[in-house]
């Protein structure tokens, strides 16, 4: 199997899950979008920039914390929610979906692409 | 840091696009590297050649774009160890400009870059004066054209 082929699976198993509306790879130093599934009205390239701009300040917050890397984050919004995994090689693994989802599981699936992209 | 603009309506989208992608350097210019607006070069020499360098590039760019039978390349983006450099072309009614963007990798990222710029373009579309006639800087006038650019670029 291709890479790209084990990514477009990867994003199939987040996208799966209820209330998922997109699912995406980003290169966290550069902010742009590796590989997407994303429902229509998603702007791609904006999440993509902002979860690795954010990724990058959680990051240096969270080593000047001394509580080491960050193994999974959630930001519940209004209208939706964004999950995020990182990954060691450099890849966000990025989940945007309702405000309702069950985090839970979508955590699961973004741990499970994770290991795929990782 | 400060931004300066020879041609007023550059000002605010910079200024805007500045602050959003939190670019370190940018230059607007036109295709012949006549300078529009700065932010963030303290010495008028640093402008002369960004400006320069910025305009050979992407004229390098648009003739190999040219020799592929291909449009104008959209952008480029050069990454280093610390420091990323995106350039790009936008259509106005002031005719063909040219961002120069250096950006610090700790502080921003290519797709920060590339969001903001989008909404840039759109910014200095809107701005720019509408069926103006770009203006030749005639030979004669080149030396006093640029010394009044920098000067404004510089505040003196």
């Amino acid at each position: 199997m291709t890479a790209t082929a084990g990514y477009g699976q990867a994003l199939d198993l987040i996208t799966r899950v209820g209330g998922v509306r997109g699912a995406m790879l980003v290169s966290a130093e550069d902010g742009i979008v590796v590989a997407e599934q994303l429902m229509e009205g998603i702007k791609g390239a904006a999440v993509a920039a902002l979860a690795a701009s954010l990724s990058t300040r959680l990051r240096r917050a969270m080593e000047a914390a001394g509580v080491g890397a960050s193994l999974f984050w959630h930001l519940q919004a209004e209208q939706g929610a964004l999950l995020v995994v990182p990954t060691p090689n450099g890849i966000l693994v990025v989940a945007v979906a309702e405000p309702d989802v069950n985090v839970g599981l979508v955590r699961l699936e973004l741990l499970r692409a994770a290991e795929v992209v990782g | 840091m400060s931004t300066r603009a020879v041609e007023a309506w550059t000002l605010e989208p910079l200024v805007k696009f500045v602050k959003e992608a939190g670019a370190r350097l940018v230059l607007v210019m036109t295709s012949a590297g006549q300078v529009l607006a700065q932010h963030g070069f303290s010495r008028a020499m640093d402008v002369m050649s960004a400006a320069a360098l910025g305009a050979a590039i992407m004229a390098s760019t648009d003739e190999i774009a040219r020799q592929m039978q291909q449009p104008p390349f959209a952008a480029l983006n050069h990454q280093g160890e610390r420091h990323g450099i995106f350039l790009a072309g936008v259509m106005t009614g002031r005719g063909r400009l040219i961002a120069l963007v250096a950006y610090d990798l700790g502080a921003s990222s290519l797709g920060l870059v590339q969001l903001f710029f989008e909404q840039l373009a759109t910014d200095l579309q809107a701005a720019s004066p509408k069926d103006s006639v770009p203006k030749q800087v005639l030979a004669a006038d080149f030396e006093r054209e640029l010394s009044d650019s920098l000067n404004t670029l510089f505040g003196r």
